[in-house]
């Protein structure tokens, strides 16, 4: 987007600093593209999905102890959909939309957008398809468009996940008139242009986007599926270096700073100048991944041995801060709630660990490589080091192993060849069955520890698409983390914080399943 | 002496086709033997099997090196670059929008360094072992080992933090300005060619902390090769004639010296301003500059293939014209530098 097309605005109004209907935020990574089913679309693109585009539903909200405000998985509520309706056999849904919604082009939204936007979702291959299979939206023949404001869903089974997944970033309403006149034979779901021209008809719409600089976004005056956001103009800035994020925000030249390290956030906290949110990642984890198809992990005793030998509250200091959830020395082996994560029966404790070891034949020790994803430095470098230094004292001779990012993926996710590793996962739709769907399950992707366990399988499979309110859920549940506190194929660390820092006058965030800033509800005082 | 000067340029292009051919070849090999797999890293965060298989398809990484080796020369054959997969945009469009803010920048350090280290080598050369030229060794000695993301922390500490002289480290213009239309994609020319010196003013002083960061490191080499240089000149014999002759000093310092003097200058300011401009990453991360060094590290970490191609030829590209005009510089600078013979 070329500068000379704005060729009487000097300056963004003047008021972009400081006054109240603008908001200046600053984020260590920007936007790649302006559709999130594009092939290549990064994380930080999302946030694009959340506030340019409408879903049919949403998430409620809920007020935590601390005041903090977060996102609510258990209750769904309209957005672009008034209301729904499950059939009585329980084979789809019908959706109802607002008549009065219109496209930023003043078009009305009809079923016929919503269609051809999930169509292309199922469609485009990748990240949304997965996403959208996840929920059990397969195929386009799925999608009915009754009439202009019904659209129905019939489902391939009947499961848990079908309606919350719609709530997520992906399934986003696309006008789809626009779209298709920009569609090509090679093209036909219009990749090349929504990549870089949004068309739909969110909360805001796109003023400006300088790719590697900022994105501005303004308020689109005649939204009807929530209420009008209190803040007129956004600007998205990127500013790769966290110590000048902290800089510009403590001078109180941007209201609001996302991807905040945990010594920063801490720092912040103490300073009391700031408002700083820390709310726990739902469904996530920092852990220590043990490849079983290597030995001698494939020995429980040995992973029993490692999971004693971790320096837990020593990483929690020195690596996380103390920005998160501890997820070490539970009491017993058996989970007493079907929560998840949940804090594992393991605690530092080198004697067991090293009569475990002396069990497994094991007495002198072993060494091992231990790899962590440089991507992610900040917290697995500290904790890798002070792992390392814990393991020794038991005989076990790690020797670090620092893998780039683009390797990561290949060698710990694709080829699961990582004998000893620090990872970290978050499943978007947080049920603990969708946790382990993505990582005990044998082959999933982020199962990078190779490990299988029939019965675990058995009880993922059941469990995954049945509601939560079936009597045999919390059992099944229980069960599954059981399994794995027994075999430890992984060892929680912690579960980390989403960290956030504001000026004061800046109300109304809310923490988000998908990590981005939702604009739509924040206010300036 | 025209007609010398045009022979020696059409001979020097001549002379770099080779070296830009194997540079194609060599930096496409080497992009492939990178460690990672693109096709993954692209895949998104819940990739499976098929949609990696999907993202390798339309990458085209599916097919063969020969093959694609074939159609990244005929795409290059028309100008083409391929497109990033990071950033979603032609290489071509980001080599255009990043290389400039990228050369305005090292351009403006190497302009600061130049201004201090030139008055600064000639002085300490002129008094040796005075007070000048333990001030040039001192300051010479900070600017080689002061790491530039430590100067950059550390000036924005001061200079905006502490002090707030300066503006936001928000990279080439802060957010209230509008970049000027694109012309030479230098906004300080840009902005005065669009006659907005409010919008020069704003895109100078986000200029004056992060060339002041790259000129301190630059000008290091430029010092000591001034005072290197005026030293052998000053003791030479034709000098003490031009003493001898009762030549004013100035005249005999400036015409006859520091002329004699600038040809192993320039020799290093060639070198300096290809390594400022490859080094000045850190400088960009603290100051959020979206310039190449950035750009080029990003597409090496995500094995962005197309991008580390065309920011390696861009570059070679660079080099080669940097190289021509110094050596043309020389034949101003020096009549006796023939270098057709």
């Amino acid at each position: 987007m070329g500068a000379g097309v704005l060729p009487v605005l000097k300056y963004l109004p003047a008021e972009a600093a400081g006054r109240g209907d603008t908001l200046v935020v600053v984020i260590g990574d920007a936007p790649n593209s302006m559709d999130i089913h594009r092939k290549g679309t990064n994380r930080p693109a999302y946030q694009i999905a959340v506030n340019l585009y409408d879903r049919l539903v949403t998430y409620g909200n809920k007020k935590l102890p601390d005041g903090s405000v977060m996102y609510d998985y258990t209750t769904i509520e309209p957005e672009l959909a008034e209301s729904w309706k499950f059939a009585a056999d329980g084979k789809s849904v019908t959706f109802k939309l607002r008549k009065d919604a219109t496209f930023w082009d003043g078009t009305p939204v009809t079923a016929n957008d919503v269609k051809w936007s999930f169509d292309r979702a199922v469609s485009v291959g990748g990240f949304p398809t997965v996403q959208m299979k996840a929920g059990s939206l397969e195929k386009p023949e799925q999608f009915v468009a009754v009439d202009d404001h019904t659209f129905r869903i019939d489902f391939l089974r009947a499961s848990k996940l079908t309606l919350p997944d719609l709530g997520v970033p992906v399934p986003i309403i696309i006008n789809a008139k626009v779209a298709k006149k920009h569609a090509t034979k090679e093209d036909p779901w219009a990749t090349e242009y929504l990549h870089k021209t949004p068309a739909g008809g969110g909360a805001y719409m796109l003023e400006r986007w300088d790719p590697g600089q900022q994105t501005v976004y303004k308020r689109y005056d005649k939204w009807k599926n929530g209420p009008l956001p209190g803040i007129q103009r956004v600007v998205v800035r990127e500013v790769p270096s966290a110590a000048t994020r902290r800089a510009l925000l403590e001078r109180g030249d941007v209201d609001l700073s996302l991807d905040m390290p945990a010594k920063d956030a801490k720092e912040l906290m103490q300073s009391g100048k700031l408002k700083v949110t820390g709310i726990p990642i739902e469904n996530c984890l920092h852990a220590i991944g043990l490849n079983l198809n290597i030995k001698p992990f494939n020995d429980v005793r040995v992973r029993k041995a490692v999971a004693y030998a971790v320096p837990y509250e020593e990483i929690f200091k020195a690596a996380a801060y103390e920005r998160g959830v501890p997820m070490y020395g539970a009491k017993s082996m058996k989970p007493a709630t079907a929560a998840w994560p949940q804090p594992f029966p393991y605690s530092t404790d080198h004697k067991k660990a090293k009569a475990l070891l002396a069990e497994a034949g094991l007495a002198k020790g072993f060494e091992v490589p231990l790899s962590f994803n440089l991507g992610l430095a900040q917290w697995s470098e500290p904790a890798a080091l002070l792992l390392q230094e814990s393991l020794a004292k038991v005989g076990i001779k790690a020797t670090l192993d620092k893998i780039p990012g683009s390797s990561w993926r290949s060698r710990a996710l694709v080829e699961k060849s990582l004998a000893l590793h620090l990872k970290n996962f978050g499943g978007w739709l947080n049920y603990p069955d969708y946790y382990f769907f993505w990582v005990y399950q044998k082959g999933r992707l982020f199962n990078s520890m190779n490990y299988t366990n029939p019965e675990l399988e058995k009880l993922v499979d059941t469990t995954l698409h049945m509601p939560v309110k079936d009597a045999a859920y919390a059992t099944n549940v229980k069960k599954m983390i059981g399994i794995v506190f027994e075999e430890v194929p992984l060892i929680p660390l912690w579960q980390p914080y989403l960290d956030v820092a504001m000026q004061k006058n800046v109300d109304g965030y809310a923490y988000w399943f998908h990590r981005q800033l939702d604009a739509r509800s924040l206010r300036k005082a | 002496m025209k007609h010398s000067t045009l022979k020696l340029i059409a001979r020097r292009l001549l002379h770099a086709v080779p070296s830009v051919i194997g540079i194609v070849v060599v930096t496409f090999l080497l992009t492939r033997a990178l460690p990672g797999d693109p096709a993954v890293y692209f895949a998104g965060p819940a990739a499976d099997e098929k949609s990696i298989a999907e993202i390798r398809t339309a990458l085209g990484l599916d097919r063969g090196l020969p093959e694609q080796f074939g159609i990244y020369l005929k795409n290059l054959a028309q100008g083409d670059l391929g497109v990033s997969i990071g950033t979603g945009r032609p290489v071509v469009t980001e080599l255009a929008e990043r290389l400039p803010a990228s050369i305005e920048l090292t351009l403006c350090g190497l302009l600061f360094a130049l201004s201090v280290a030139l008055p600064l080598g000639v002085l300490a050369a002129t008094r040796p072992n005075s007070a000048v030229d333990h001030l040039c060794r001192v300051v010479v000695t900070a600017g080689v080992s002061l790491p530039t993301f430590f100067t950059g922390l550390f000036l924005i500490y001061i200079f905006y933090y502490l002090l707030g002289w300066s503006p936001s480290p928000l990279g080439r213009l802060d957010f209230v300005y509008v970049p000027p239309p694109h012309i030479t994609g230098f906004y300080l020319v840009d902005s005065l060619l669009a006659g907005d010196v409010e919008t020069f003013r704003g895109s100078a002083a986000q200029l004056i902390l992060p060339a002041f960061t790259l000129g301190l490191f630059a000008l290091a080499p430029i010092a000591r090769m001034t005072r290197a240089a005026m030293l052998s000149v000053l003791s030479s014999d034709f000098i003490r004639t031009a003493r001898a002759s009762g030549l004013a000093r100035s005249k005999v310092l400036i015409a006859y010296a520091l002329r004699n003097a600038m040809l192993p200058v320039l020799t290093t300011l060639g070198m300096v301003f290809s390594f400022l401009l490859g080094a000045n990453v850190l400088v960009e991360k603290v100051f959020s500059w979206p310039g190449i060094g950035s750009f080029a590290v990003e597409a090496l970490v995500a094995s962005d293939y197309a991008a580390v191609q065309g920011f390696v030829l861009a570059m070679a590209i660079l080099f080669v014209a940097l190289n021509l005009t110094i050596d043309v510089l020389y034949t101003f600078v020096d009549p006796r530098v023939k270098m057709d013979s």
